[in-house]
């Protein structure tokens, strides 16, 4: 057996867009070892979701559907992820907050060795290896899993999202495995959403992030900017840290890692840390006042200026050229 | 309750030198780097000081905070600093870092706890320089514990922690009855991020980490480390993943600066087209 299982990510009946960077995973995986890929989706609403996964070219789509899977939770989605697995060469999802919290418990219960957040993979023969970045991106790993199953999460930046295959590949359900101990000592109790219209910052083509520069103007300054391109907002730990933009929005190492079309750093100096979590961006743009900032040895344009007049003449320049 | 606390120390990749990578590619050189602990196994130790007192008075501990680390001798100054900041106890697991892999050291960790005993493992949600983001989940499910990974709030109830964990788009909040493992994320040291039953419920703790005072550091040479043999925690000391080689990043060419906003719009619609 030599095939690549997807364990795809649902939210409210749909699929996540992060299940399409792990199918593109697995179509490279399952041609490297002579394989198919199957996708495998469980949860809530996961009959609705395979709908869609259906059109993702895999040799099957696997539905696992019960009310005990309707929240979820590790303990309860591990064993049968787990089970399903054991037919696999190789069992892949995304390095999303979902991957990250899932497949190390599906790894453990299969006895099976776990590259996280890998960023490319790389067939010696029949052999798979991974390329990891490490150190807070200021290394890559070639690394090797040497378990008759191997378990994968990938970074969704670095995985292009899988396009519809014009296929309708075949539904089969598949039992949900019974829990051990430890699903009956953890709860469920809510998921508070935050509400934005701004597309979610891992998956935005475009993103806005403002530095400690900005102080009190944070929103004022960048959210006009971050209209006119349809942009999420992000902001280095400095404006986090000093509470001129809410902790969330964090990109770099230690917070979110983004990698979209184009990124506009505004007013951000460039620390190893923040560079980490944005050096995949296509396009990079800094606006810094300081001509000697880090930022610039990144940026594909920079423009040495002050971002208080300087931003509110791009927005008029970008919904210009866009109209 | 009774907390032990996983940490690790690190090569600090935000240091200036950053880490080299000779041109074999066969290793990461990390000579002249400063060592320091993990910080998100810095924010873990924390929030487990604060789990196990009073927010008014510090230092009346109730429970037991037991730190753990793996590596050779001179990794007992993590440890050492840990017992300085409140940390009760420590424990040295005797190995060297390239000997290890996340399962490994949870493995050996799960060994750990069935000696110890602790009520709750807490630790960092990822080291900073593997930055693969699984031993805590691996433990879990060894040990057959409920987990909460990412958390950004704990609330001690009884016999249970109500944890906020940090997840894409919102913050999903679980309740876990103990004993259980909980993974940390950096807004656990905020202010107001964690109390125990015995703090009250308005009281502000300072941002971040706290800092040993002068007279701790004295005191913490003479709190208890213990020595075990990694070979006493896991028969099978086989890495299910393997390093091949490492390179470094590749570099961004030089990028241009543009005169005006102009020139920049002009630019990102004819030349980059991601207008």
């Amino acid at each position: 057996m030599a095939d690549v299982l997807v364990v795809a990510e649902v939210a409210e009946g749909k699929l996540k867009k992060t299940t399409h960077s792990a199918v593109t995973f697995a179509q490279k995986a399952a041609a490297a070892l002579g394989g198919t890929y199957s996708i495998l989706v469980i949860g809530d609403g996961a009959s609705g979701a395979a709908a869609e996964a259906q059109g993702l070219g895999a040799a099957k789509v696997l539905v696992a559907e019960d009310a005990s899977l309707k929240s979820y939770l590790a303990e309860r989605y591990a064993p049968t992820v787990a089970e399903v697995g054991k037919g696999y060469a190789v069992v892949v999802g995304t390095a999303s907050a979902y991957g990250k919290d899932l497949l190390p418990r599906v790894a453990a219960r299969l006895g099976a060795g776990y590259a996280s957040d890998i960023s490319d993979v790389i067939a010696e023969g029949s052999q798979l290896r991974y390329k990891r970045p490490m150190y807070a991106g200021n290394a890559f790993g070639l690394c090797s899993v040497s378990t008759p199953i191997q378990v994968v999460s990938v970074r969704q930046s670095a995985f292009a999202a899988a396009e519809p295959s014009g296929g309708q590949s075949p539904v089969e359900k598949v039992a949900v495995k019974a829990p051990s101990g430890a699903a009956e000592r953890v709860e469920f109790v809510s998921f508070d959403q935050v509400k934005s219209a701004r597309p979610e910052l891992a998956e935005a083509r475009v993103v806005v992030s403002g530095g400690r520069a900005l102080k009190e103007k944070f929103a004022q300054v960048l959210d006009p900017l971050a209209d006119a391109l349809g942009a999420a907002v992000g902001a280095s730990r400095a404006a986090c840290d000093a509470g001129y933009a809410p902790s969330d929005l964090q990109v770099g190492q230690t917070g979110k890692i983004v990698a979209p079309q184009l990124y506009l750093a505004i007013g951000i100096s460039g620390a190893i840390q923040h560079l980490a979590g944005m050096k995949g961006s296509k396009v990079i743009v800094a606006i810094n006042k300081d001509a000697d900032a880090p930022i610039f040895q990144v940026a594909d344009y920079g423009l040495v200026a002050d971002l208080f007049t300087t931003v509110p003449e791009l927005v008029k320049g970008i919904q210009a050229a866009k109209s | 309750m009774k907390i032990l606390v996983p940490l690790k120390r690190v090569a600090d990749p935000d240091n200036a030198n950053k880490v080299k990578i000779p041109a074999s590619g066969e290793k990461i050189d990390t000579a002249g780097l400063e060592w320091k602990p993990n910080p998100f196994d810095e924010y873990a130790l924390e929030a487990a000081l604060r789990l196990t007192e009073n927010g008014q008075q510090p230092k009346v501990r109730a429970g037991e905070v037991v730190v753990v680390t793996f590596g050779p001798k001179d990794t007992e100054t993590t440890l050492r600093a840990a017992l300085a900041t409140g940390a009760d106890r420590a424990i040295r697991v005797d190995t060297t870092d390239d000997k290890l892999d996340g399962d490994l050291v949870a493995r050996a960790l799960k060994a750990l706890v069935d000696r110890e005993k602790p009520d709750v493992v807490l630790m960092g949600k990822q080291a900073v320089d593997g930055d693969s983001n699984q031993v805590g989940q691996i433990l879990a499910e060894l040990l057959d514990w409920p987990m909460a990974t990412f958390a950004a709030t704990i609330r001690e109830e009884q016999g249970a922690l109500l944890v906020g964990r940090e997840v894409d788009g919102g913050v999903a909040t679980l309740r876990v009855r103990l004993p259980a493992v909980v993974t940390v994320d950096l807004r656990i040291v905020a202010p107001q991020s964690v109390y125990s039953l015995k703090t009250a419920q308005t009281f502000k703790y300072n941002d971040g980490v706290r800092f040993a005072a002068l007279p701790a550091i004295m005191a913490a040479k003479k709190k208890p480390l213990a020595e075990v043999k990694l070979a006493d925690l896991a028969a099978d000391q086989g890495l299910k993943v393997q390093y091949h080689g490492f390179q470094p990043p590749p570099a961004r060419k030089a990028g241009i600066k543009v005169k005006d906003v102009a020139d920049l719009v002009s630019r990102l619609k004819n030349e980059a087209k991601v207008l």
